[in-house]
């Protein structure tokens, strides 16, 4: 790794101060990400700003059908969080399938979703969800929020403090893995909502997480497996690795899809 | 039994250790004024060097010294070598181009390490490293092994035409032929045996340190055979003699075979010690663990079985292309030769068997032993081609199996390919397989599987592989350029405790505690009471190391020799102390007794007159330490049978091993719950190999799975809980009746494993499926089965 000064603000607004006057700022969460790339010497910030020392940051509410989840809460928190559970279970659930316990006690939410791994779970789940995500100076919804591979409407000093997501009726998450990396091959996030179905799939898509509204329409119409049975999703702007084909994938979207209906019940 | 003899379940003496961070693993050392080595490396698969500048890097903050391949040969240091000699058909030798320790005109594959920055600091040498600027010309590059032949393929080496290390055989071809123009059925198969990454937990490293005084070197290494390593860079590649040379394995987090051979690295930090006058240190990243630990496996095979209509065996036909990589690892040559083709006749009287073997350079890691090393590859060929023939003649794949193996009494069994297999029980072993497995259950548990919409396979594996390597006069007329003995060394200390010596090494294998029980059983001494040092050239004898799951087998009948030795001492001496004639002396439990009376004197009382001789026979030496070496009288033969059952749903092509059922026949068990973990892990390699791992490089020789993101390694929640049984027949050839336990789970599981997922699909008209069996294969697999329909 290359040398950078490290800094560990107090406060969000230090926390900006600090961003906007480095050179090469870069924000360090978890690490997840950013600390493997250092270590193999693919980037060289001038500055990390440490995260970890901004109590309100952090942590979890649930207040009035919303969700609130703080920038640098663990995969862990979310879901030990009793307020997750009961509300959202399919986001406690999904939380606890990122990595393994090391990773999900270290890892954070903002900071998965600032990097936007096309194979991440959260962005999944946020834009399933319709969730919101709150900045230090404005809020982006979901569907605006993701833009492509490791892409986000983010500005370059701008700092995600929370994300918000609405209780939805019923929601789950289906995830098949990648073998190896255990992130995700094909991941569906399928929520009810009282504005409809939203489907959500990570994993898969060249261009990042995306919805697939065929299979919203079908199920906000009938919400069984059976609605989607015809429905296929063109393996045109999905992913072909060593791991899985783009047609596997396509495939796949539609058993997960049709799983994550049977498990809302 | 006794609670810490042979056949007792010790807990292991060295976890206490490894578990509370106590271990003494390489990385953790810190040497006097050690400087840190990094390898500038070829990001190439195959390029030409034109020029190597050092000069920005040679001014880098903290760089002491940068070496290429030029300064090793104007030191006279030598290539690395390959020490097994294959002859081929034509009876010329295999084709040994040049390794030279770092790379002087070409690198050959990715990782190809040219050059080394050595620096006050590891990221000092990192920045050096950067700084060195190489100019390359790229050079096409062979990767399949089935491709290297081709005349239109790059050549790897200018000097080795077709990229051809040897074309051998083994076998009587003329009699095989006449097997198969007498067969009533033919079965025949493709096979690929899919290149592994070895991936022990610890990654190589080394640490030379030189001594200006007394113009001593010494290497810690991550080695599983640190005498060997000290020979190898003595008389070949001469970095100083045997006497000033000492070599220092610790405490090793695994090896699978990968640690056995003597590497670049390891030669380079000891060499550029003297060169610094500094220690210079070394630890492997995983990347580089990915790029250069040599691999294993990758075989191309065609394979045909001829047999008579009642389905006996008569004649087993075998081609295999061996991908050898880049160039020879230290025993490279042997894998796909002697290691192979010598277990094809497997557990069956197959009359006539002939093998040819074309082992071929490509521009990829070098390819070597790994867990199992020819016995893997061998079993597979073997029972792949059984069930497939069972299949395909409505045999049940179990009666196949009984009609064709070596019966119980017909040993000693001499096989067509070389090897006389001592002793053994295949059908017991299968027996009892199919008793732990409720083999009779299957077809209602496949039943109620279908019933979820799942598919349900279960698939045998009957194996046999040669271990306790070896008796050296056999090896050496084979090719081996070293004895295959095994030397030990029990030192009484005149307080009446122990300190063993073995040339064998433990990187997890656990012989401080396994041969610790063969002393305590052999001379009474107190479990608590006995050292076991291995893993340094200063302190044991000499040592062959531990590989082919010889330790037991070999090094431990070392140990007994010795124990031998010091029983027949001590009666010496407990009959002059007794007065009593020294043939009325028994020894047993740890005391000399006079024969009929209650006279006697226990082993520590034995030592302590040893050591201080006031009251002692006259002419004999003082002191109670014995050193033996144990050369074995044949190889030895584990054997048995592995059955897996897997459950898979055919939605997404996902496979659960749902029962995994190992019996295994290691001969006799010193400690039971040691013996289970190596079978598990054994287990677990080899489901690796069947349904994960698998190692990629593109078309241009990039290494696509060179890290854990990509290299599916078996995790313990796809990795089956095994049911072991055992069958054990005890071992002739030596006298402990151990077989060796370490790498049967590896060499069985595959077929077993593959053979059950075949099953699976075979009625939707899948009959084979290449390894890894991943899901995503399985899926296309049966899609393309029911497009054919």
């Amino acid at each position: 790794m290359y040398d950078f000064e490290y800094q560990r603000p107090a406060s969000l607004a230090d926390a900006i101060t600090a961003l906007k006057s480095a050179e090469d700022g870069k924000l360090l969460a978890g690490g997840h990400t950013l600390i493997p790339t250092l270590k193999q010497r693919l980037a060289r910030p001038s500055d990390l700003i440490d995260l970890s020392g901004i109590a309100e940051l952090r942590g979890i509410k649930s207040e009035g059908g919303t969700i609130t989840v703080g920038a640098t809460t663990s995969h862990a928190e979310v879901t030990e969080s009793d307020a997750v559970k009961s509300a959202i279970p399919a986001l406690a659930e999904l939380a606890g399938m990122i990595g393994d316990p090391q990773v999900r006690h270290c890892g954070t939410i903002g900071g998965s979703i600032a990097n936007n791994d096309p194979a991440a779970d959260y962005p999944g789940a946020l834009l399933g969800l319709g969730a919101t995500i709150v900045t230090d100076s404005r809020e982006i919804t979901a569907d605006d929020f993701f833009l492509g591979l490791f892409e986000t409407a983010l500005e370059e000093t701008e700092i995600i403090t929370a994300v918000k997501f609405p209780v939805p009726q019923a929601a789950n998450y289906q995830k098949f893995a990648q073998p190896a990396s255990r992130f995700s091959l094909v991941g569906a996030f399928v929520a009810k909502t009282g504005g409809g179905v939203r489907v959500a799939i990570t994993g898969a898509g060249q261009e990042g997480v995306f919805r697939v509204p065929e299979m919203e329409a079908a199920l906000s119409a009938n919400f069984s497996p059976d609605a989607i049975s015809g429905i296929t999703v063109s393996d045109g702007n999905l992913n072909t690795d060593i791991h899985a084909s783009a047609e596997y994938r396509a495939h796949l979207i539609g058993v997960m899809v049709g799983r994550a209906v049977t498990a809302c019940g | 039994m006794s609670e810490h003899g042979m056949g007792a379940s010790v807990r292991r003496k060295e976890d206490y250790r490894f578990l509370t961070g106590n271990g003494h693993y390489l990385d953790d050392m810190v040497r006097p004024r050690q400087t840190f080595a990094c390898f500038v490396r070829s990001p190439h698969a195959h390029a030409k060097i034109r020029g190597i500048d050092t000069s920005s890097a040679a001014s880098a903050p903290g760089v002491i010294g940068i070496f290429t391949g030029k300064d090793l040969e104007a030191d006279g240091v030598g290539p690395l070598i390959c020490g097994w000699g294959i002859t081929d058909k034509n009876g010329e030798p295999h084709k040994a181009p040049a390794h030279p320790a770092l790379a002087t005109d070409e690198v050959r594959h990715v990782g190809d390490q040219l050059a080394v920055v050595i620096a006050e600091t590891l990221e000092q040498a990192r920045d050096g490293a950067e700084l060195v600027s190489v100019d390359y010309e790229e050079l096409p590059a062979v990767v399949l092994p089935k491709n290297a032949m081709d005349a239109s393929s790059p050549l790897v080496h200018a000097d080795v035409p077709n990229n051809l290390c040897y074309d051998w055989e083994l076998g009587d071809k003329a009699a095989t032929e006449a097997a198969f123009s007498n067969a009533a059925h033919v079965t025949s198969i493709d096979i690929v045996n899919n290149r592994l990454v070895p991936n022990a937990i610890e990654p190589r490293a080394a640490i030379g340190e030189y001594d200006a005084g007394s113009e001593n070197l010494t290497l810690y290494t991550t080695s599983q055979n640190p005498h060997v390593a000290r020979l190898v860079l003595s008389a070949f590649n001469g970095i100083a003699p045997e006497h000033k040379l000492r070599v220092i394995a610790p405490d090793v987090g695994g090896g699978f075979g990968s640690k056995i051979f003597i590497y670049a690295e390891e030669t380079v930090c000891l060499w550029a010690a003297r060169k610094v006058r500094r220690p210079v240190k070394w630890t492997a990243s995983r990347s580089e663990a990915f790029q250069t630990d040599a691999h294993g496996r990758d075989h191309v095979t065609h394979a045909e079985l001829a047999m008579d209509a009642d389905g006996k065996f008569l004649g087993l036909r075998v081609n295999t292309i061996a991908n050898m990589g880049a160039y020879l690892s230290t025993f490279a040559t042997c894998v796909p030769s002697y290691l192979y083709a010598t277990l094809l006749a497997g557990q069956y009287t197959t009359p006539a068997i002939y093998c040819d073997v074309q082992a071929v350079f490509t521009n990829t890691t070098p390819v070597d032993a790994l867990r199992g090393a020819g016995r893997p590859e061998a079993t597979y060929v073997i029972e792949r081609l059984v069930e497939t023939a069972a299949k395909e003649t409505g045999v049940a794949p179990s009666e196949l199996r009984r009609r064709n193996m070596v019966a119980a009494d017909a040993y000693p069994y001499q096989t067509p390919v070389i090897m006389q297999y001592d002793c053994g029980n295949y059908g017991a072993s299968l027996d009892e397989a199919m008793r732990i497995a409720d083999h009779t259950g299957f077809a209602a548990r496949k039943a109620e599987a279908q019933s979820r919409g799942k598919l349900r396979g279960i698939g045998f594996s009957a194996y046999i592989e040669a271990c306790g390597i070896a008796p050296s006069a056999a090896v050496g007329s084979l090719g081996a350029g070293v004895g295959l003995w095994e030397a030990g060394q029990i030192r009484f200390n005149p307080t009446g405790n122990v300190t063993v010596f073995t040339g064998s090494h433990s990187h997890g294998q656990g012989h401080e505690t396994t041969f610790a029980q063969i002393i305590s059983e052999r001379l009474g001494v107190p479990f608590e009471n006995i050292d076991v040092v291995h893993g340094d050239t200063d302190k044991v004898m000499f040592g062959m190391g531990t590989y082919g799951s010889r330790s037991a087998a070999v090094g431990g009948s070392a140990l007994v020799k010795a124990a031998d030795k010091i029983i027949e001492k001590g009666r010496k001496i407990a009959a002059h102390i007794l007065e009593a004639s020294e043939d009325d002396i028994e020894f047993a439990d740890g005391n000399f007794t006079v024969a009929g009376t209650d006279k006697a004197m226990n082993i520590g009382e034995v030592a302590f007159a040893a050591y201080v001789p006031h009251n002692y026979p006259e002419g004999l030496e003082p002191g109670l330490n014995e050193t033996a070496v144990y050369d074995p009288l044949n190889f030895s033969f584990p054997a048995g049978t592995h059955i897996c059952e897997v459950e898979i749903d055919p939605d997404t092509g996902a496979v659960e091993i749902v029962n995994y059922t190992a019996v295994d026949d290691f001969g006799t068990v010193i400690n039971p719950m040691i013996v289970a973990g190596q079978v598990q892990g054994g287990v677990a390699h080899g489901v690796g190999q069947a349904l994960h791992e698998g190692c990629n490089y593109d078309e241009n020789g990039q290494l696509i799975t060179g890290s854990f993101m990509d290299y599916s390694m078996p995790r313990a929640d796809n990795t089956p809980s095994v049911d072991i049984g055992y069958t054990s027949v005890p071992s002739p050839s030596n006298p402990l009746g151990v077989k060796g336990c370490g790498e049967a789970g590896a060499i069985a599981a595959p077929a077993a494993t593959i053979n059950a997922v075949v099953d699976a699909l075979w009625d939707l008209g899948v009959h084979d499926i290449a390894m890894p069996a991943t899901a995503h294969k399985i899926w296309q697999s049966i899609r393309a089965a029911k497009a054919a329909a």
